[in-house]
C-alpha cells in the first residue's frame, strides 16, 4: 500500500541525483562493481523500474537466493501432492506455490486432476476452511523466509482446530548466504539486503558479512530511489574501504528488528539444518515446528510416503540464476521451452523468481 | 510445449487478452474460406470489427460482434446489461464508425433471479436508448443450472462509415503519437476489490461508458485521416493494446510511465496485490494513434470532453526496435512492456 510521503522514493528528479552521485563515486572506484541482492521484491523494482539502464556499466547487480517458492524443495511439494491425493484433505498454500513443477506434477496439475487445492492469502484463511469444514484434513504449505513464519506461528499459537496442519517449508536467509559466502560460492562487492526480512530479524544476523567477510550490506527498502540509495552507500563504504551493515529502511527496520514476531518465531519453531531448492542442504537454513506443536505437524500427523525427488530437471539452470551464477537468458531453455505459462524450472513460476521477472521486463 | 499440445485444454488464461488468446483466435480462424466481404475489414486484420463496403455508394457497413460475460454480474459502477452495450457501442467507434443498431442474445442460466435479470435488462435498455442506438433484433437462450454463471449477453453491433476512411489497427505510421483517453485500470481494479477474499474497502468504480461524446469531438479529424488508428484496451489493458500494435505494424511504441494517467486508488490495489495496472482491462478508455502534426490540437478537442478530459499524448511510435513496445519509467529509466501472458493473477507474498 502507498504509505504517504512515499512519493519522494518513486521521484524521478531525487533518481536523477542519486544516479549523477552513483556515477560520481564509482569513478573513483578502480574496478567493476558486482552487487547482490537476495529478495525477489527488490528484483522485481529494479527491473520494473528499469534501474539497470540508468546505472554505470560498471556496476552489475545480480540476483541472489531470494524467491521463496523458488528455493522450496521438490520433495516438500512431493510430499503435499501425496496428500492432496487423499479423499478427506485440502490442501492450502500462496497462489504462486501451485504452479511450481514439483518432481513429476505440480499442485495445479493435482487441482485439474480433481484435488481440492485452494489458494489462501494468508495462513488465517487456512485456519478459516478448517473451521469450516471439520470432516476435512486441512494441510497448509507453509513457504517464505523469517517474514512469513510469524504469521503462520501465530496461528499455531492460537489453538487452530485439530484438522488443520502445517508442511512447514520455511528458510531461513542469513544462514544460506553464509553457506555460499563460505563457499566461496558468491563473489561480490556488496549486499543489497533484504528490508522485510531485517523488519523481522533485525540488523544483527546480518553482521557476519561486514565482520566475517568484509563485505559491505546496507539493509533496503522497495522502491526504486530506496535501491538507488543502498547502491550509493554500498558504493561510498567501498571507496573508504569500511565494511558496515547499514540500514537504508529505518522507516520501517528498527536494529533489534521485530521482538514480538521473534518471540512467535522461537516459541513455534525450531532452527534445523534444511535443503533448498538448487543449493543443497544448509546448516541452520530453515525452520521446523516444535515437538511441543507437532499435533500441527503434517510430516507428523501424517504418514508420507514419496519417491526420490528431483529439484532441477535436466537442462534446467535455475540452480545458477539462484545463485547468481548465470543470467536466465544465458540458460538455453529461456524463452524456448521455459515460459511462465509452461515453466520447467521453479524460477519461471513467480513473480519473485528471476526467470519470470526477466522475462517480462528484458527482451535479451 | 508446441501451440498444438498447448491447446489440447483451453485454459481461462486463453480468454485473457494476451499471448495465449491470440493462439486460439489464430485456431478458430485458420480454416476459414471466406474472410471478408468485397475487400473490406476481415477476419484476418483481427480488428475490433469488420467494414461492408457498399458497391456504388460511398459508405461501408461495420459489424462487430461481442460475447460479454462477467463476475460478479453487478459490479461497482455497472452491470453486464450497460457493459454489453457500452462494449458493442465503442467496438463501432474505435473503426470510426457510427452506431446505427445491435442485435443480442441472452444466454441465462436456469435458475437465475429475476430481480437481476430485471436490473440487467433495464440497465441494456436504457443504456442503448442514451447511446441512440436501435436493439433489432435479438434471441434469448435458459440452458441448464451449471452450464454458465448466470448469464452471458452477446451482441452484433452495426455501424456505418464513409469509405475514405483508412483508419484500422495496421495503418499507423512512424512518427504517430499515441493518446490515451483517461486513466487506466479502473474497471479491471475494481472489479478485483470487489469480489469476494478481498475486503478491500475503496470507492472506486468501472470506467464502464460508451465513447460517444469523446469520439464525436475529434469527427473531423476521423474523416480528414489524421487519426490512423484507435483501439479501447479492454482485457490485456494498455499494454496488450500497445503491443497488438507493435506487431501488427512491425513498429516499435516507446511509451511514457509518467505521463500516463493512473488513479491513486488503483495504484494502491495494484501495489498491494502485485498487479500491473497495463495489463488491466479498461471498459470506459480509448488509444489513439494520430498524425503527429495534428496530435496537440486532437488532444485539446478531447480534453473538451466529459471523458476525456484526462487525455494525454503518452507515447511515439518509431521504427527501431520492430514489435516491441518500451516504456521509460517513472524514474528514468527504461524497460520492456510485455504483452501479458493470460489472466492478471494476484501476488501472494
Amino acid at each position: 500500500m502507498e504509505i504517504p510521503g512515499i512519493e519522494i522514493l518513486r521521484n524521478k528528479k531525487f533518481t536523477e541525483k542519486l544516479i549523477s552521485a552513483i556515477k560520481d563515486l564509482i569513478d573513483d572506484i578502480d574496478k567493476p562493481i558486482k552487487l547482490m541482492h537476495v529478495c525477489g521484491t527488490h528484483e522485481h523494482t529494479i527491473s520494473k523500474y528499469g534501474l539497470r539502464s540508468l546505472l554505470p556499466k560498471k556496476i552489475e547487480i545480480i540476483s541472489g537466493p531470494g524467491c521463496p517458492v523458488c528455493v522450496c524443495p521438490a520433495a516438500d511439494i512431493d510430499k503435499v501432492i501425496e496428500l492432496g491425493k487423499k479423499d478427506n484433505t485440502i490442501i492450502t498454500t500462496f497462489g504462486d506455490m501451485i504452479r511450481v513443477p514439483a518432481t513429476n506434477i505440480s499442485l495445479a496439475d493435482l487441482k485439474a486432476k480433481g484435488s481440492d487445492i485452494r489458494i489462501v492469502y494468508g495462513p488465517n484463511d487456512a485456519v478459516k476452511i478448517a473451521e469450516e469444514n471439520p470432516n476435512k484434513e486441512i494441510i497448509f504449505l507453509a513457504i517464505g523466509f523469517e517474514t512469513t513464519a510469524p504469521l503462520i506461528g501465530y496461528e499455531i499459537q492460537s489453538n487452530p482446530p485439530d484438522n488443520f496442519s502445517v508442511l512447514c517449508a520455511h528458510k531461513l536467509i542469513p544462514a544460506a548466504l553464509e553457506l555460499l559466502l563460505s563457499q566461496s560460492q558468491i563473489k561480490v562487492d556488496g549486499f543489497i539486503s533484504p528490508g522485510h526480512v531485517s523488519a523481522i530479524i533485525g540488523l544483527k544476523p546480518f553482521e557476519i558479512y561486514s565482520q566475517g567477510y568484509h563485505i559491505p550490506n546496507v539493509i533496503t527498502g522497495f522502491e526504486p530511489n530506496d535501491v538507488l540509495l543502498s547502491i550509493l552507500m554500498l558504493l561510498s563504504q567501498i571507496k573508504d574501504k569500511k565494511y558496515e551493515i547499514l540500514n537504508e529502511y529505518s522507516r520501517v527496520v528498527k536494529p533489534e528488528g521485530n521482538r514480538l514476531a521473534q518471540k512467535i518465531i522461537s516459541e513455534i519453531f525450531q532452527i534445523k539444518s534444511s535443503p533448498w531448492r538448487g543449493i543443497g542442504r544448509i546448516l541452520d537454513g530453515g525452520l521446523a515446528i516444535k515437538e511441543k506443536y507437532q499435533e500441527y505437524d503434517a510430516e507428523k500427523k501424517f504418514e508420507i510416503q514419496i519417491d526420490t525427488s528431483q529439484d532441477i530437471p535436466p537442462g534446467c539452470s535455475c540452480h545458477l540464476v539462484m545463485v547468481g551464477k548465470l543470467y536466465p537468458y544465458e540458460c538455453k531453455l529461456f524463452r524456448e521451452k521455459c515460459t511462465p505459462i509452461n515453466p520447467i524450472g521453479p524460477c519461471m513460476v513467480s513473480m519473485e523468481g528471476t526467470c519470470s521477472i526477466y522475462y517480462k521486463y528484458y527482451k535479451k | 510445449m508446441s501451440e498444438k499440445e498447448r491447446l489440447q485444454v483451453i485454459r481461462l488464461a486463453h480468454g485473457a487478452g494476451g499471448i495465449l488468446q491470440e493462439e486460439l483466435i489464430r485456431y478458430i480462424t485458420q480454416n476459414i474460406s471466406q474472410k471478408n466481404v468485397n475487400q473490406g475489414i476481415g477476419v484476418d486484420e483481427l480488428d475490433d470489427g469488420a467494414t461492408i463496403p457498399i458497391d456504388n455508394h460511398d459508405k461501408e457497413l461495420i459489424i462487430t460482434s461481442d460475447g460479454h460475460t462477467i463476475s460478479p454480474i453487478i459490479f461497482p459502477g455497472g452491470d453486464l446489461g450497460k457493459l454489453s452495450i457500452c462494449g458493442t457501442v465503442n467496438d463501432i467507434l474505435m473503426m470510426g464508425g457510427t452506431p446505427l443498431a445491435l442485435t443480442s442474445c441472452y444466454i441465462i442460466e436456469e435458475g437465475l433471479d429475476i430481480k437481476k435479470l430485471d436490473q440487467i435488462v433495464s440497465s441494456f435498455n436504457k443504456t442503448a436508448s442514451q447511446a441512440n442506438i436501435a436493439i433489432i433484433a435479438g434471441d434469448t437462450k435458459v440452458m441448464p443450472r451449471g452450464t454458465l454463471n448466470e448469464i452471458i449477453i452477446t451482441t452484433t453491433g452495426i455501424g456505418i462509415r464513409d469509405k475514405s476512411i483508412k483508419l484500422q489497427d495496421n495503418n499507423i505510421q512512424i512518427g504517430d503519437k499515441i493518446i490515451l483517453t483517461g486513466s487506466i485500470g479502473d474497471h479491471g481494479t475494481s472489479l478485483i476489490a470487489s469480489r469476494e477474499g478481498f475486503n478491500i474497502s475503496t470507492d472506486l468504480k468501472s470506467d464502464v461508458s460508451f465513447l460517444i461524446e469523446v469520439i464525436n469531438s475529434i469527427k473531423q479529424e476521423i474523416q480528414k485521416n489524421y487519426i490512423h488508428a484507435m483501439k479501447d484496451p479492454t482485457r490485456g489493458g494498455i499494454a496488450g493494446a500497445l503491443n497488438d500494435w507493435a506487431k501488427k505494424n512491425n513498429i516499435s511504441i516507446i511509451v511514457d510511465e509518467e505521463k500516463i494517467p493512473i488513479k491513486k486508488e488503483v495504484k494502491a490495489i495494484c501495489d498491494m496485490l502485485g498487479l500491473d495496472p497495463f495489463n488491466i482491462a479498461n471498459e470506459g478508455k480509448a488509444l489513439l494513434a494520430v498524425d503527429s502534426i495534428h496530435a496537440e490540437k486532437i488532444l485539446e478537442k478531447l480534453k473538451q470532453t466529459k471523458l476525456g478530459k484526462d487525455a494525454q499524448i503518452i507515447g511515439i511510435v518509431r521504427d527501431t526496435n520492430p514489435k516491441m513496445v518500451l516504456l521509460n519509467t517513472i524514474v528514468g529509466g527504461t524497460r520492456f512492456l510485455d504483452m501479458p501472458l493470460g489472466e492478471p493473477i494476484p501476488r501472494i507474498c
